[in-house]
């Protein structure tokens, strides 16, 4: 009986090509040092065997709602204003727990229709709805709620990455985390410093050129008696930096209420040094931004001016001229390194939510190193016994499973290559796993035929009885363990995930290998033998 | 070369002694986790602070218990890594959040531990083993021991990277001495670190924070894995068989996962998320074995359709022996290998394994088939006591309809 080995061999041979190329790409060559210079750059590894920084954040959502809410109630004032509804107070009952809420007291009866359509109108993502005692409840609809709180954490992902990007990290991961947990995962390679990567991340600056009317103050209680204990109502007090070359310690200042530029009317800023050679920040304004600041500075020539960083008074400059679009933070004693710092943060804009930190995890590149080579060398003395037992047990067979295995190894890495899914240390353990219980399938099926044999078929017949039987099992138990792969892969975070990444693949391989590659090995020593001649198994 | 040729023990007759044997594994892994050592939880499932730090001298464990003791932190566990200079604190959720702090001030155990640590710290000075690369370049940049102009930004945090990447990767994360540097960076520059450094006889190498929340979370995750991966079985099963396996298979698999996370518990090992992701995989591999007697009960179901089910059960794993010992001493020699090679990190994973090949192994033979034969005994004595076999009774029929 002689079979057609000819496609058979060209689909086993070009799976091999295809992903060894997978494992290597094209080596520069073929060297052992250009190899595993090959092999670096097809395997992603994980964090656990790269050494990094990784970092679980939840974003403070509901601080983005507030904001909207806030907004809110500042257009129902307006708009009650102007359509003459009478009220007692607007609030938010539960600003934490329920920041889309607000409610409005003492509404008379007979403004309940105005005041519906007042919401309509200026007010459409908002559900209106009466309750005892002439109050009323806005709350925001629960689409708009879901996708305000969504695009919170977009937008933080989106500011976080700007200035990671600027740490110059490679490969960094940023993404949403847990389903519908608003968290944030960020994992950077090689960086192990993650105080430093929070002081970036998080740090919220607020930048605002307000116009200084008194000051500085050695307390908030002298600031407020100059004014007879009440403040004009369009100003603020508000701390700042002491003058520079002053002994005391913090100051205050009265500065305007209303800002003449703000953090989004930047164009750019950068570290720089003042006319003293300390380190200070300078930045250029955006054109609209930049003729506010023109018609700003214009109006108030001699007047001063006050830069304010998060609510901070930063520096205060007497205005000489009409400035236009460009000025500098300077004072406050500032490091190179916070120079560099704030230019980079205000670059990358504010986040619109706070963070908590729910996790985090630094591995020194050195433990990762030694948890490689522990792996590979559990690999190696895992493989090499499995292959060494089949040969000693089962002789000319065992021949046919260790290719079968060598091979499934192959298109397990060679996944990974082409599919950038990344290596951890639980993974190489799948890799390990994946070889003892390939073999099972290739035990399966040995020991059928050999029952086969043993019950006095011919080996041709065997082999075909045994690889028939087989497979039904080898299908059932390669569906149960991919259930579990899956499962874990979806619940899974990290190096879990890359686990049941690599012990899918090498299932998936497996039932290539184990059922096709083999059998056409048997058939091929098959054709080689005379009939009735012994298989060697 | 063959082990099990012909292979003929009466697996059911030992019925007792497997029921037996497993009463007492599992019965005291219950009450291990009852009333001793309960369920432990790893990091990632109770929160908290683990810090592996790394000593250039072998390290004095009373020292570092008084250290951490001065700084306010009583409630902690010191484990040496044995073999090295190695040490692992381990900082429970309570004593991270104990001062105010909260989620916010997560890393505040680690950094009371580094302070407590660095017991011989001059005033004013930086600890170069506990500093990152970006803390050595800032501190280049501003003594400026080369005197370098423009490029001094780029030129000094190649520096600084090249110190942290000597110190972390050619000296395993710790230096003894400045001296040690001179090979590696402009002298002057290492005059300049001993002026604004000092070298501390550690350095912290590892660092694992896990907080409240993520660690409900990740419990709950957990939780939620396994049991749809037994429905997941549960389901596959009764439509490939009948429901009865698909039970027995549950069955068994509960049993292989209660005897593990037992042995977790007897020996007070902490279950962490790679446990769990062992105990997954145990689950697959325990079904593996469950299924390939089972596939073999069916077919002989419908060549030997005289014989007694229990008969059938008990050839079918005759049968099957061979390959199920085999397969288990290959899988267990590829997970001993994990065990012995595979390290710290890997060590509750690959004893997960290691136990669960055994114990899943054993079960295959010794819980689920059983459970078939017993169920059908009970149907039988409840329904019709003539009928031995009445659930393939009706496939007997088909069969017998079709021929």
């Amino acid at each position: 009986m002689k079979k057609d080995f000819g496609w058979k061999l060209i689909v086993i041979v070009g799976t091999l090509l295809v992903f060894v190329y997978g494992i290597f790409g094209m080596p520069g060559g073929v060297s052992g040092s250009a190899l595993l210079l090959a092999l670096e750059n097809r395997i992603h590894l994980g964090l656990d065997l790269k050494g990094g920084t990784h970092l679980i954040l939840q974003v403070q959502v509901n601080d983005a709602v507030n904001v909207d809410s806030d907004n809110a109630v500042e257009i129902l004032k307006a708009g009650m204003r102007t359509a003459k509804i009478n009220y007692a107070e607007i609030t938010k009952p539960d600003p934490a727990a329920h920041p889309e809420q607000i409610l409005i007291k003492g509404i008379p009866p007979q403004s309940s229709s105005d005041l519906r359509t007042l919401v309509q109108d200026k007010l459409p993502e908002y559900d209106a709805s009466s309750g005892a005692n002439n109050t009323w409840t806005l709350t925001m609809k629960p689409t708009v709620l879901t996708d305000t709180k969504t695009r919170a954490v977009s937008q933080a992902i989106e500011t976080i990455r700007n200035r990671i990007d600027q740490l110059g990290v490679s490969e960094p991961i940023i993404e949403e985390h847990g389903l519908g947990q608003y968290q944030i995962l960020v994992q950077l390679p090689g960086v192990d410093d993650p105080a430093r990567v929070k002081e970036v991340m998080q740090s919220t600056a607020m930048l605002e050129i307000k116009q200084e009317l008194g000051g500085p103050y050695p307390s908030q209680e002298a600031g407020l008696q100059d004014h007879g204990g009440q403040l004009p109502g369009d100003s603020i007090l508000l701390p700042g930096h002491a003058a520079p070359g002053s002994t005391e310690g913090q100051q205050w200042y009265i500065v305007s209420r209303v800002s003449a530029v703000r953090g989004k009317d930047l164009r750019d800023a950068q570290p720089s040094r003042d006319q003293n050679g300390q380190p200070s920040v300078s930045f250029t304004l955006s054109n609209e931004g930049g003729q506010r600041f023109f018609n700003f500075t214009s109006e108030h020539v001699n007047d001063s001016l006050a830069v304010v960083l998060d609510n901070k008074v930063q520096e205060v400059a007497n205005i000489k001229e009409p400035i236009r679009d460009r000025g500098e933070i300077s004072g406050g004693r500032m490091t190179e390194q916070q120079a560099k710092d704030l230019a980079l943060i205000l670059r990358s804009g504010a986040l619109p939510a706070g963070i908590n930190y729910l996790e985090e995890r630094t591995v020194g590149p050195s433990l990762g190193r030694d948890s490689i080579r522990a792996g590979v060398r559990a690999a190696i003395v895992g493989m090499a016994a499995v292959l060494i037992f089949m040969l000693v047990y089962y002789r000319g067979a065992g021949i046919n499973a260790d290719v079968a295995l060598i091979l499934n190894l192959i298109i397990l890495l060679g996944f990974l290559g082409f599919t950038g899914a990344t290596l951890t240390l639980p993974g190489i353990a799948g890799v390990i796993l994946t070889v003892g219980m390939g073999v099972d399938s290739n035990v399966l099926i040995f020991e059928r035929i050999r029952e086969e044999l043993r019950n006095g078929k011919t080996p041709p017949s065997a082999v075909e009885q045994g690889f028939h039987h087989a497979l039904t099992t080898i299908i059932d138990t390669h569906v149960t363990t991919i259930v579990s792969a899956i499962i874990l892969f979806l619940f899974g975070t990290g190096p879990v995930k890359g686990f049941a990444v690599t012990l899918s693949f090498g299932l998936f391989a497996n039932l290539f290998t184990a059922v096709f590659v083999s059998r056409v090995i048997f058939d091929w020593v098959l054709s080689h033998k005379r009939v009735g001649e012994a298989l060697s198994i | 070369m063959e082990f099990f040729r012909n292979a003929n023990i009466d697996f059911l007759g030992k019925k007792w002694y497997f029921i037996a044997f497993s009463l007492i594994f599992s019965t005291a892994g219950v009450l291990s986790m009852l009333f001793w050592h309960g369920i432990p939880l790893g990091i990632d499932f109770r929160g908290g602070t683990l810090v592996y730090v790394k000593y250039t001298h072998p390290p004095h464990e009373d020292s570092l218990r008084a250290a951490l003791d001065r700084v306010g932190l009583h409630n902690f566990r010191v484990q040496p890594l044995l073999g090295t200079n190695e040490e692992l604190i381990d900082l429970p959720q309570s004593e991270t959040t104990a001062v105010g702090g909260g989620e916010k001030a997560i890393d505040r155990g680690k950094t009371e531990i580094i302070h407590a640590l660095e017991t011989t710290a001059p005033a004013g000075k930086q600890d170069l083993n506990n500093s990152s690369g970006l803390a050595i370049s800032a501190y280049l940049m501003q003594a400026d021991p080369l005197h370098l102009g423009t490029d001094a930004q780029q030129r000094y945090s190649a520096i600084a990277q090249s110190i942290a990447n000597y110190r972390d990767k050619t000296k395993g994360g710790v230096l003894a001495s400045f001296d040690e540097l001179t090979g590696v960076v402009d002298p002057a520059v290492v005059a300049s670190l001993r002026d604004g450094f000092f070298l501390s006889d550690f350095g912290v190498y590892q660092v694992e924070i896990v907080g409240p929340q993520v660690g409900a979370q990740l419990r709950k995750q957990a939780i939620l894995a396994t049991v749809y991966s037994l429905v997941g079985m549960l389901v596959y099963l009764a439509f490939r068989f009948e429901w009865i396996y698909g039970v027995a298979a549950v069955i068994t698999v509960f049993h292989d996962t209660l005897i593990t996370v037992g042995a977790f518990s007897l020996t007070n090992k902490p279950i962490s998320l790679t446990v769990i992701a062992a105990i997954l995989t145990l689950i697959g591999y325990s079904n593996n074995d469950t299924i390939v007697v089972f596939d073999r009960i069916r077919e002989n179901l419908k060549l030997m359709r005289r014989e007694k089910l229990a008969d059938i059960v008990n050839r079918s794993i005759n049968q099957t022996l061979s390959r199920t010992i085999l397969t288990a001493g290959l899988t267990f020699l590829t997970v001993l290998a994990l065990f012995v090679f595979g390290g710290e990190v890997l060590h509750g994973f690959s004893f997960a394994l290691v136990i669960g090949i055994i114990i899943g192994t054993y079960s295959s033979i010794a819980i689920a088939a059983p459970i078939l034969v017993a169920y059908q005994d009970w149907r039988s004595g409840r329904n019709r006591p003539q009928a031995a076999v009445p659930a393939t009774a009706a496939r007997r029929e088909k069969a017998k309809a079709k021929a």
